[in-house]
């Protein structure tokens, strides 16, 4: 008998450990280890609200088992009073303390979602650097247009500079991820969405496609690398000594399927390469700039 | 002649799927063979697969239920075992097949385990609430049942003939479009959910109309129990949310099936469109699945409270205020699309709002409890059990809600656990909760309590470890849907998620272990009176199980809590002057039929049989029109006939009253 | 209880099936509206995806539009008549308000059919564009309810023929004319959200 009982115990006590050890690991876990003020002020936002629903989670679970203690039929002792069910000040009670606590955080939201709009630049002294970003099965391409270069599977930029992200797919509706810098937008081919990061310090981070898209799906992250402004100059001056150039024939042979592509530079890049991709799936009456997403409301 | 239908779609591609078509095939096979052994096919065709009776007919849709739940769940711990051990491997499923897997999972988890449950639930059990004989259209009711019974049939034969789907349980084109996805995977889905959504539209405006206008003298509305109300509710939203569900999988079909461009990515196609029509649906779907539940969780805690509903009032608001808001907040699915800030804000707080309601409502239950006699019937547990963990389910919502924050989280494991934690607290246990309280209603004896016990710790504790490592997950950043990952410091969890899996496997077995108990029991522990729990609504008023007719006098309704009330005055199970002739729906073999049809139907087109999907079509429309045609559905229960039913029930009670005492 | 109670219960009761019937269609009808809304939306949305094919100015005729319109509208009240006919009981006259009222819904049909197998002839079909997708999807989808319609009015026609206007048979006429003027109402949605609009 003590066997079986501690036979059954024996996971719940692993994992109970598990789990502890889990809480302490959770400090250095992406989301909640932000390596940006972006990705900061996200996290801040899931810390805000935490705590505000802590004040109607917690009494409501505690309230709950106490209760259920306290009115056990065995427990004579109790009060009971089976026809008691209305209480006028009661019901405003439990209308009012969650219709505050909502109105609490409707106006985070509201602040929040305006200040952390991903297509809205970043207030810098430093000019943005233009990235742009296509999706493909299965992996990333990250074409510069001011340097001239691209690269897939890596991002890199300097620290401390904004990074101004204009993304597209050239498949299936992909998600561009980075938890560290700057959370995530879709990808969509034909359509161009943006996003804005900025690291704090040189560092590596993972960057993934976070929504499926079929086989090689599980193997489509890229490194996302900040560096200095010196290291990164030194990263474009080694692309730019790369032989491949990515013409309309390498970006054909490139955009095929294949999983676990290596990084890979290309010293030049044909010009508007990244609005000749959008433009394949709209047509010419259709201007790339103007096919933007968001069915509730286009913009640019 | 067959279409694209050849060999080849026999899944021998691994040999983890051929086990799963030999399992099926097995399993239906042995089946099949019981009941021929048994002699029973023509008493089920009769008495069960033809009926227009609401309590069998609501017993199938949990048999159904119940089967679906053993397959979802495979599918599950089969994921769950995958990525316990895929680090830097394949772990032993292709990525093929594990795509599948999650896509099934889902699909049935939500079309043909949750929808089947409840609808099975609110079949056996709101016409005897209302005090009315049957729903409002019986036929209707019984071709609902087998449309959904045959969309779950494509799901099981996508297992021996072709993939399914890989497109996940929402299916987003572009993915899911013909240029990406062409073969018969997708259209499995499409036409699972497309054959039973119509079913389930129907089942819904069947509701609407049987609650709205079938009610006993007296029955005011506000007077109907809240799992009345909240089916009622329920039913407003599956007439008219099924609809855009229709609209989205149809638009997709015809992109797949005539090349049209509603969602592709070139040709004037917008993909942004499919995630908007869908989730005008599966929002309102998400309150069409809970919202029973939460009338179930009102019932269990009043009556094993011991205690009148705190603030019924209140409830009921907050009942139909979530089902008007259900409508108001799908952008919240899609945060991440690009929406401008004005919007995301709007859907964000419109999600808030929802909150409200649902917070009082779980006060009110709380109240119910205060000051109460509780006892620890399973189903009681089930509800405390979900109250306690609901909760962390709606913190985590609120926080998703939030655009900014969904940002980070959304499309991970986060994500995951969080609609998990809604669904198995929220759903499934509110069911299990009906199950296991209305079961001596249906059948007439209860189910066992040590083991409906047993399997509620299982649950309980298996929820927390298969999902809280989930949300740990999420914030270590790892997407949903992955086959294998590359991060060794995601590994233990997911090993941790995989026991609670294990676990919630041995709550299963418990409850095979209570039927099969409480059948070998049933003897003995038979419910003679109708009312084991000393309860307060109508449907403890007539006898377990119910004669066909329900209730051989429609009773008159003084209060909110009808039995309590006649009892407390003194009338309840009080025998008439005299007893009336009863007009009953006759059996009718159409709708299985037209279930049948359907099913050859979806299959016909998914493997593009075109003449087949011709003759089915013909078929249905002539099995329709007759039916329609029919002036003469109906049949007299004589008077005398009555009376001897329920002298017959009132000798029982006689006994059993004599043998207490 | 008198010797009568049984037939009054009855029919009060198949009053009361009439009642509930017909609400269970209004249920549908509105869940029809839904289907018929969200096409609409998806068409709004899609009108401008052209991509480099033709655009409902060169596509549509308004004469053809017009003719539909009025086809339709008029069958509407043709159908009318024959609800006003079944209430005095004058079963030819139903007979014939319904063939007439069929007799101008296969010509909506048929004209709309003939404009479908132009348009696909002049390669503009439903997998030209979005816009074309969303034009035959919704403009399709309000053709086959009048089409299921005429198979229903085919269906009465000979119930009226065989069972005389007995309650079931006017209450199954009752929920035809629901249908066939909510499909009215469907109809000039289309008119002036889709043929108006690509014209002006």
């Amino acid at each position: 008998m003590t066997q079986a009982v501690d036979k059954l115990l024996r996971p719940v006590v692993v994992a109970g450990a598990a789990l502890l050890a889990g809480a302490c690991d959770l400090r250095h876990s992406a989301v909640l280890d932000p390596k940006g003020p972006i990705a900061l002020a996200e996290r801040d936002l899931l810390f805000d609200a935490f705590c505000v629903m802590m004040v109607v989670i917690v009494p409501i679970i505690v309230l709950t088992l106490a209760f259920a203690w306290r009115y056990r039929a065995s427990n004579t002792k109790a009060a009971y009073t089976p026809r008691w069910a209305e209480s006028g000040r009661l019901d405003a009670f439990v209308w009012l303390v969650p219709a505050l606590i909502v109105i609490a955080v409707a106006v985070l939201v509201w602040r929040s979602t305006h200040k952390l709009d991903p297509y809205r630049a970043l207030e810098s002294a430093q000019p943005p650097l233009d990235i742009q970003v296509v999706a493909q099965d299965w992996k990333w391409l990250f074409i510069y247009p001011d340097q001239g270069i691209a690269v897939v599977n890596q991002l890199a930029f300097p620290s401390g500079r904004p990074v101004s992200l204009r993304i597209t797919s050239d498949t299936v509706m992909n998600s561009f991820y980075v938890p560290q810098l700057a959370g995530q937008i879709y990808a969509m081919a034909g359509m161009q969405t943006r996003l804005q990061l900025l690291a704090d310090a040189p560092g590596k981070f993972v960057g993934r496609n976070s929504m499926y898209s079929g086989g090689g799906f599980s193997d489509q992250h890229f490194e996302v690398t900040a560096m200095t402004q010196a290291d990164f100059d030194a990263w474009v001056a080694k692309a730019r000594q790369a032989p491949a150039r990515l013409d309309a024939t390498a970006y054909a042979a490139l955009a095929t399927k294949s999983r676990l592509n290596p990084i890979t530079f290309y010293s030049a890049v044909e010009p508007k390469l990244f609005d000749s991709i959008i433009a394949r799936y709209t047509h010419a009456h259709h201007a790339p700039a103007a096919a933007t997403p968001a069915g509730a409301a286009p913009r640019r | 002649m067959f279409g694209r239908l050849t060999l080849e779609a026999l899944p021998l591609y691994s040999a983890i799927a051929a086990g799963g078509a030999a399992v099926t095939i097995g399993g239906a096979l042995l089946v099949a063979i019981a009941i021929t052994w048994l002699g029973a096919w023509r008493y089920l065709w009769t008495e069960w697969f033809t009926s227009v009776d609401h309590k069998r007919i609501g017993v199938m849709y949990i048999v159904l239920a119940l089967i679906m739940l053993l397959r979802g769940f495979v599918d599950a711990i089969m994921m769950r075992a995958q990525q316990a051990m895929a680090l830097n491997s394949g772990g032993y499923l292709p990525p093929e097949h594990f795509d599948q897997i999650f896509s099934s999972h889902g699909t049935i988890m939500i079309f043909f385990m949750a929808m089947p449950f409840m609808t099975g639930l609110i079949n056996i059990i709101v016409p005897l609430q209302i005090g009315t004989r049957d729903v409002a259209f019986p036929f209707l009711n019984s071709l609902s049942l087998w449309l959904t019974a045959s969309g779950a049939g494509l799901v099981m034969v996508s297992l021996v003939i072709g993939k399914f789907s890989t497109a996940g349980w929402t299916g987003y084109p572009p993915y899911s479009g013909a240029e990406a996805n062409p073969g018969v995977g997708v259209d499995y889905w499409i036409w699972a959910i497309l054959i039973s959504g119509v079913g389930s539209t129907l089942s819904g405006i069947n509701f609407v109309v049987t609650i709205l206008k079938r009610r006993a003298p007296g029955m005011t509305l506000m007077r109907m129990t809240p799992f009345t109300w909240t089916a009622l509710c329920a039913s407003v939203l599956m007439a008219f949310a099924f609809p855009a569900l229709t609209v989205a999988c149809g638009l997709l079909a015809l992109d797949r099936l005539f090349g049209m461009h509603f969602f592709t990515n070139a040709h004037g196609g917008n993909m942004m469109n499919y995630p908007n029509l869908f989730w005008i649906w599966g929002h309102p779907e998400v309150y069409i699945l809970i919202l029973p539940a939460f009338g179930i969780f009102s019932e269990v805690v009043s009556t094993f409270s011991r205690k009148r509903l705190f603030g019924y009032e209140s409830l009921v608001y907050a009942t139909a205020a979530i089902a008007i808001l259900s409508f108001t907040v799908w952008l919240h699915h899609f945060f991440t699309m690009g929406s401008s800030p004005n919007v995301n804000a709007f859907f964000g707080i419109t999600t808030m709002i929802i909150a409200v309601p649902t917070g009082v409502k779980v006060f009110n239950w709380l109240l119910t409890m205060y000051r109460g006699r509780i006892d620890f019937h399973p189903s009681m547990m089930w509800t405390i059990g979900f109250m306690v963990t609901f909760v962390i389910g709606g913190m985590t919502g609120v926080l998703l809600a939030i655009p900014s924050a969904d940002f980070l989280m959304h499309n991970t494991t986060f994500l995951v656990a969080h609609f998990h934690n809604m669904i198995i607290p929220g759903v499934l246990f509110g069911y299990l909760a009906g199950y296991m309280y209305w079961f001596p209603k249906a059948f007439g004896f209860a189910l066992d309590r040590k083991w409906g016990l047993a399997s509620f710790w299982c649950w309980m504790i298996g929820f927390y470890l298969a999902f809280m490592p989930l949300y740990i997950l999420g914030f270590k950043g790892m997407p949903r849907r992955m086959e294998q990952y590359n991060d060794p410091s995601w590994q233990p969890y997911l090993m941790v998620a995989a026991s609670g899996a294990a676990l919630i496997l041995v709550g299963i077995a418990c409850m095979v272990m209570q039927l099969y108990v409480s059948i070998r029991n049933a003897r003995k522990t038979a419910d003679r009176t109708g009312d084991p729990f000393d309860g307060r609504t109508l449907e403890w008023a007539t006898s377990s199980p119910p004669p066909a007719y329900n209730f051989a006098v429609l009773p008159e309704i003084r209060d909110r809590e009808p039995l309590l009330d006649m009892k407390e005055r003194g009338v309840a199970y009080q025998r008439p002057a005299a007893y009336q002739d009863i007009h009953m729906p006759k059996n009718s073999a159409v709708g299985v039929v037209m279930g049948g049809l359907a099913f050859v139907l979806g299959f016909a087109i998914i493997w593009h049989i075109w003449w087949l999907v011709v003759a089915c079509g013909l078929a249905m429309w002539i099995a329709m029109i007759a039916r329609s045609s029919d002036d003469d559905s109906e049949f007299t229960l004589l008077a005398a006939e009555v009376k001897q039913i329920e002298d017959a029930r009132y000798r029982a009670l006689a006994s059993q009253t004599t043998s207490r005492s | 209880m008198s010797v009568m109670a049984p037939t009054t219960a009855h029919e009060s009761e198949a009053a009361e099936t009439h009642e509930q019937r017909a609400f269970g269609f209004w249920l549908y009808l509105m869940g029809d509206a839904v289907i018929f809304a969200l096409l609409f939306a998806t068409y709004v949305i899609m009108v401008n995806n052209t991509a480099g094919g033709p655009a409902g100015k060169a596509l549509f005729s308004l004469p053809n539009a017009a003719i539909e319109t009025a086809l339709l509208l008029v069958s509407s009240t043709t159908f009318g008549f024959a609800s006003l006919c079944s209430k005095t009981g004058n079963r030819g006259a139903v007979l014939a308000w319904l063939l007439l009222t069929f007799v101008l819904g296969a010509g909506f049909v048929f004209l709309e059919l003939r404009e479908f197998a132009g348009l696909i002839a002049q390669g503009a079909g439903p997998d030209r564009s979005g816009f074309l997708s969303a034009f035959f999807t919704l403009v399709g989808t309000h053709g086959l309810h009048v089409s299921m319609g005429l198979v229903w009015i085919l269906i009465m026609s000979g119930q009226v023929m065989l069972k005389g206007l007995s309650v079931p048979v006017t209450s199954r006429l009752f929920r035809l004319g629901l249908f066939w003027h909510f499909l009215d109402i469907a109809w000039v949605g289309i008119f002036s959200i889709v043929y108006l609009p690509g014209l002006l």
